[in-house]
C-alpha cells in the first residue's frame, strides 16, 4: 500500500469515526444533561434511541406516501422521544426520587430500560426491521455525502445546544439547577419544570441520534439502544459526566478510537488482536478513566457538600 | 402600627417523633427588623426552612400579607415575596457575579425562547432593563466592578453580600437572613451592618435575621424572638431580652 493510499484510508477512518462519534456525542449529551440536573444515570436513555428509530420506521413510509420529504419524520421522532423521556421521568423517576435513595432511582432506570426493550419486542417482534431510505446524498470529495451530512447535523445540534445553555434564560436556569437545586428554588425557579425540560431536550437529542444511525444502518431492533447507550455512557464519563462540552468531546473521541481500532488493530498486532476487540478497547477506556481521572477530561473535582 | 407582613400561627413541624418546632407564633410588621436567636439546634433554621417551603409544616400555618403560604411550593413562595440567604453560602459558584443576580429575574421574564433566539426588540428591551436593575443592585453592595468575576472567586465577605443582593433581586418584600455575619471579621461585620441599613432604607424591606453575633443582634434588631428546643421562650425589645432570666439561662448559659 502506498503512502497516499494509507493516508486516504486513515482520513477515511477518521471521518467515519467522526460520524459514529457524533452519534455517540448526541446520546452522551442526554446522559450528561440528565445527570447534571438530577444526579441520575438514566440507563433507559439508550433505549430512547430505539423509540426514535421505531418512530422513524413507522413515519418514513407515511411521509413518502404523502409526497413529503422523508427527513421530516425526524420532527415526529423528536416529539415522540421527548414525550417518552418526560413520561419516564414523571411516572417512574420522580416518585422514586421523592421517596427513595439515589440507588433506588438507578435501579428504576435499569428497570425502565428493560421495560422499554421488552415492550418493543412485544409490540413489534424481535426481528430487525428495515427503515426506508431517509436521504441518500452523492459522494463528495471522495467521502460519502450521508456521512458528511451526519457529521454536519451533529455539529449544528451541539453548537445550538451550547448556545442555548450558555446564552438563554432557560439554559441559565438549567445550569443553576444543576449546581444547586435548593438555591435555585429560592431564586423563584420552578425546578420541576426545568427537570422536565431537560428530559425533553435530552430525549429529543436521542431521536436525532437515531436518525443519524438509521441513515447509516437502515435497521431497527428492540435491542439496538443497549450497545449504543453503553458506548455513549462511556463517552459521557470520559468527557466528565454532567459536563456538556465534555460529552461532545468524549463522544467524538470514542467514535474515532472505535473506528481506528477497528481498522488498524489487526494489522498492527499481526492479527493477534482482531477488530472484534474494538469494544473491549472502548470499555477498557472506561476502566482507565475511572482509575486515573474519575472526573473525566472536562469534569471538575467537586467535594460532596456536607 | 404598620401592617402585618409575615405572620405564623401555631406553626410547627415534627420529623418522625422529633418535634423540631412547636407552637411558633410571630407577627412581623412591615419595615421591621426582627432578630431570631437561640442556642444551636434550637430550630432557627427550621423556621426559615418552613417560611420558604423547603420543609412542609405539620402543624399551624403562616401568612404573607394575610395570604396563606404554608403548603405552597418554594418557587411560589419566592414569587409571592419571601427570599432568604443561607447559613453556609450557596452561590452559583460556577457562574459570574452578574449571572447570579440575573438568575433571580428568570421568573419575571416575559420573552420566550423565540424572542431570545431571534434577539427581538422585546428581548433587548427586557434584557437591558434587567441588566440595569442587576447592576444597580450590585452597586448597592459595592460589587459593580466585579460583575464579570466568577462568584466563587470573590472574597468571603463579598460572597455574603452577593447572596443578599441575589435574594433582593427576586423582588422580595420579606428577607430572611440566616447568620449573615457568620465567619466575618469585625470590619466585614461593620460593613454588613451598614449594608443592612442601606437596603432597609432603599428597598423598604422587612428583615428577619438569625444571628449568633450578639453585638450585631442587639445593635440593629428592633425586636428579638428567642427560641429553645423548638419553642419560643421570650420575645421583646433587645434590652428586655438581654435581661430576661429564661434567655440568660437557656442561651447565654450563665
Amino acid at each position: 500500500m502506498s503512502v497516499v493510499d494509507g493516508l486516504t484510508l486513515f482520513i477515511q477512518q477518521v471521518i467515519n469515526g467522526l460520524r459514529v462519534g457524533s452519534v455517540y456525542a448526541l446520546i452522551a449529551l442526554g446522559y450528561t444533561m440528565v445527570y447534571g440536573i438530577i444526579r441520575l444515570i438514566n440507563f433507559a436513555h439508550g433505549d430512547f434511541i430505539m423509540v426514535g428509530a421505531y418512530s422513524l420506521f413507522f413515519t418514513v413510509p407515511l411521509m413518502i406516501s404523502a409526497g413529503m420529504p422523508a427527513w421530516l419524520s425526524v420532527i415526529i421522532a423528536v416529539a415522540v422521544c421527548a414525550t417518552t423521556g418526560v413520561l419516564v421521568e414523571k411516572l417512574a423517576y420522580k416518585p422514586v426520587r421523592a421517596k427513595g435513595t439515589k440507588m433506588s432511582a438507578l435501579i428504576t432506570a435499569i428497570a425502565m430500560s428493560l421495560f422499554l426493550e421488552n415492550l418493543a419486542q412485544t409490540l413489534f417482534g424481535a426481528n430487525p426491521k428495515q427503515v426506508g431510505t431517509i436521504f441518500s446524498l452523492p459522494m463528495l470529495l471522495g467521502f460519502s455525502g450521508n456521512t458528511l451530512l451526519t457529521i454536519l447535523i451533529g455539529v449544528v445540534v451541539m453548537v445550538g445546544l451550547s448556545l442555548y445553555v450558555k446564552y438563554t434564560k432557560g439554559g441559565q436556569a438549567m445550569r443553576a439547577v444543576s449546581e444547586d437545586k435548593n438555591a435555585s428554588m429560592l431564586m423563584g425557579i420552578n425546578v420541576n419544570r426545568i427537570i422536565t425540560r431537560t428530559f425533553a431536550i435530552g430525549s429529543g437529542l436521542a431521536a436525532i441520534a437515531s436518525l443519524m444511525y438509521i441513515v447509516q444502518y437502515n435497521q431497527v431492533t428492540n435491542m439496538m439502544g443497549t450497545m449504543l447507550g453503553l458506548k455513549a455512557f462511556v463517552a459521557a464519563v470520559l468527557g466528565g459526566i454532567g459536563n456538556i462540552p465534555g460529552a461532545m468531546v468524549g463522544g467524538l473521541v470514542i467514535g474515532i478510537v472505535e473506528s481506528l481500532s477497528k481498522a488498524y488493530i489487526s494489522p498492527l498486532t499481526g492479527g493477534i488482536i482482531t477488530s472484534a476487540f474494538s469494544d473491549a478497547i472502548l470499555f477498557g477506556i472506561l476502566i482507565i478513566v475511572l482509575l486515573v481521572k474519575p472526573t473525566g477530561i472536562m469534569g471538575e473535582k467537586t467535594g460532596e457538600k456536607v | 402600627m404598620a401592617e402585618s407582613i409575615l405572620r405564623a400561627s401555631n406553626l410547627g413541624i415534627s420529623f418522625g417523633g422529633l418535634r423540631a418546632l412547636h407552637a411558633f407564633n410571630i407577627d412581623i410588621r412591615e419595615g421591621e427588623l426582627v432578630g431570631l436567636i437561640g442556642p444551636n439546634g434550637a430550630g432557627k433554621t427550621t423556621v426559615f426552612n418552613l417560611f420558604t417551603g423547603v420543609y412542609k409544616s405539620t402543624e399551624g400555618a403562616f401568612y404573607l400579607h394575610d395570604k396563606l403560604m404554608s403548603g405552597k411550593k418554594t418557587h411560589e413562595i419566592v414569587a409571592a415575596g419571601i427570599a432568604r440567604t443561607f447559613q453556609n453560602i450557596r452561590l452559583f459558584k460556577k457562574m459570574t457575579v452578574m449571572e447570579n443576580v440575573l438568575i433571580a429575574f428568570t421568573k419575571d421574564i416575559r420573552y420566550g425562547l423565540p424572542g431570545s433566539l431571534l434577539r427581538t426588540a422585546g428581548f433587548w428591551r427586557e434584557e437591558t432593563a434587567i441588566r440595569e436593575k442587576a447592576m444597580d443592585l450590585l452597586s448597592v453592595f459595592n460589587l459593580q466592578d466585579k460583575a464579570g468575576w466568577g462568584a466563587g472567586n470573590l472574597p468571603y465577605g463579598q460572597q455574603r453580600k452577593l447572596e443578599i443582593a441575589r435574594a433582593l433581586a427576586t423582588n422580595a418584600k420579606m428577607l430572611l437572613l440566616d447568620e449573615p455575619a457568620a465567619g466575618m471579621n469585625p470590619t466585614e461585620t461593620a460593613e454588613l451592618l451598614a449594608c443592612i441599613n442601606t437596603i432597609r432604607r432603599k428597598f423598604n424591606i422587612t428583615i428577619l435575621l438569625i444571628e449568633h453575633d450578639m453585638s450585631l443582634v442587639m445593635n440593629i434588631c428592633e425586636r428579638i424572638v428567642v427560641i429553645d428546643y423548638g419553642e419560643i421562650i421570650a420575645q421583646g425589645l433587645p434590652e428586655e431580652i438581654s435581661h430576661d432570666p429564661k434567655v440568660i439561662a437557656a442561651y447565654l448559659g450563665e
